[in-house]
């Protein structure tokens, strides 16, 4: 349970190997391998329409690949659909937050735990998984509002605690610091770093560069659809390619 | 442009707003003046979306609020954007299945200056010259910082003499954020005043003159950029830099 990553090699959680996906004459995934070890923190980035939210989408099985081939703790998964990759243990958030409207917060976090990996049977079991992860993202006091009249931070840390319901092994987070200020981000990487610290993989697609330079223990970049590079932050963030394709020069 | 007695573009006094029986802005004071770009920041609920809105007319507010000298008060929303006020709103708002021509266009739909028109179709794309390549694509299909770039140039079709941005960084690469603040260097150059609402503060302090910090339904801070940046409460509360 160990936060620290990076140090002895641990076996590798999620492969992807030549993962390609075009959508009629586009190829907005082309030939992407990569590897990610369990506890690790994986940052992607990369300019609008690069492909990071289709790879996230191939992981978690909204899309079949048009080639390759992606294994999860030992199985192949690329063919499985999504609920399947679910129960096995790959969570996703998504750039536009969709709470179910009319639940409330604790409501929409129970929902989760009664599907994904847990599958709490009982509907009281479920309630008090979603209140313990309520409160551990910090929602504690806000349990009993309506989802969609939590406002920008409070909705991030929802749609976290939702995909936390699902027990998943793997968290796909894709831009959950949009529409933060840098106070509210800090917050937030706190608490992803929490996350990680019970265990869980993390994938993170993000613009926030700040967020990426604290959280990730690898960067991986992707530009019309290729990776460009992927190596640790620092290395990344420097890297003369991505700051061409990406980072723009104000940010060194 | 010191010494010249003109009013500003838009002057907010003791601006109270909100929804039914909620207040949610109190007492504001604020003010841009022309040529100016200023920046809007606070965290989120503070009331920033709020205050936008208080301004286009499209929530009730007392107090007193007025484009060059003009009171916005008892104006509908269209008339304040006639008057030239228009909003570039967050999430872009884009007519995802018309093109980009046809979203431009629109813009300009209340102009009935022809040749003006197709003076602002020359500027915009001038501006954003991927637009021009692009202006028979769907706006759906368009990039996000495309997209963004679409919304900016139809409400420079609309003629404004202020400019409401709320958000434009919002799900952009930084790269593009970057190019989007020289463009709106040039817009303000140009001779639009524009007030800038941003979560991404350091971005909104890089291209901004003067900035207002709106904390709980208040202005509680106002300076100019250079000097708030430096401020260590700024630093701690909005830029969050270590050890301020």
């Amino acid at each position: 349970m160990s936060a620290a990553a990076g140090m002895a090699p641990r076996p590798v959680l999620l492969a992807a190997r030549d993962l390609t996906r075009r959508f009629q004459g586009l190829i907005a995934v082309d030939n992407v391998s990569f590897e990610l070890r369990e506890g690790e923190i994986l940052g992607l980035i990369g300019p609008n329409g690069a492909g990071k939210t289709t790879l996230v989408s191939l992981i978690s099985g909204t899309f079949a690949p048009s080639a390759g081939e992606l294994e999860f703790a030992g199985q192949r998964i690329e063919t499985l659909r999504p609920y399947r990759r679910a129960r096995l243990g790959i969570a996703r958030t998504f750039q536009v937050m969709k709470p179910f409207p009319g639940l409330s917060a604790l409501e929409n976090v129970t929902v989760g735990a009664l599907f994904g990996t847990a599958r709490l049977s009982g509907r009281a079991a479920a309630r008090e998984e979603a209140r313990a992860l309520l409160d551990f993202t910090g929602l504690g006091h806000r349990a009993d509002q309506r989802a969609e009249d939590l406002g920008g931070p409070d909705r991030k840390r929802l749609e976290l605690a939702k995909a936390l319901a699902m027990r998943p092994r793997l968290l796909l987070l894709d831009e959950v610091m949009a529409g933060l200020n840098p106070v509210e981000v800090d917050e937030v990487v706190e608490l992803i770093l929490r996350i990680r610290a019970r265990g869980i993989t993390i994938l993170v697609i993000e613009h926030v560069v700040r967020a990426i330079r604290r959280l990730s223990d690898r960067v991986m970049v992707l530009h019309h659809g290729e990776k460009i590079a992927e190596d640790d932050p620092a290395t990344v963030l420097q890297d003369p390619r991505v700051i061409e394709a990406y980072l723009g020069k104000r940010r060194q | 442009m010191s010494g010249n007695p003109e009013p500003p573009v838009l002057n907010i006094r003791g601006l109270r707003a909100g929804y039914g029986q909620l207040h949610v802005l109190e007492d504001i004071a604020l003010e841009v003046r022309r040529g100016e770009i200023v920046a809007l920041v606070g965290s989120n609920g503070a009331g920033k979306t709020t205050l936008l809105r208080a301004v286009s007319r499209l929530i009730e507010a007392t107090g007193t609020l007025e484009m060059e000298g003009q009171n916005l008060l008892a104006l509908r929303p269209e008339q304040v954007f006639g008057l030239g006020l228009v909003q570039v709103p967050e999430g872009r708002q884009l007519f995802h299945r018309m093109s980009v021509e046809e979203n431009l266009r629109i813009g300009a739909n209340r102009r009935r200056d022809h040749a003006g028109v197709a003076e602002s179709f020359e500027r915009v794309f001038t501006l954003f010259p991927i637009l021009r390549e692009r202006r028979r694509q769907l706006a759906g299909n368009l990039s996000g910082g495309e997209q963004q770039m679409c919304a900016l140039a139809r409400a420079l079709m609309a003629a404004p003499k202020l400019l409401l941005v709320d958000e434009m960084s919002l799900g952009l690469a930084p790269v593009i954020v970057d190019q989007l603040l020289v463009i709106l260097a040039e817009i303000r150059d140009q001779g639009v005043t524009v007030l800038l609402v941003e979560q991404d503060v350091f971005a909104a302090f890089s291209v901004a003159d003067r900035a207002y910090l709106m904390e709980t339904g208040r202005i509680v801070r106002a300076g100019n950029v250079a000097d708030l940046r430096d401020d260590p409460e700024v630093q701690r509360a909005y830029l969050g830099v270590e050890g301020a």
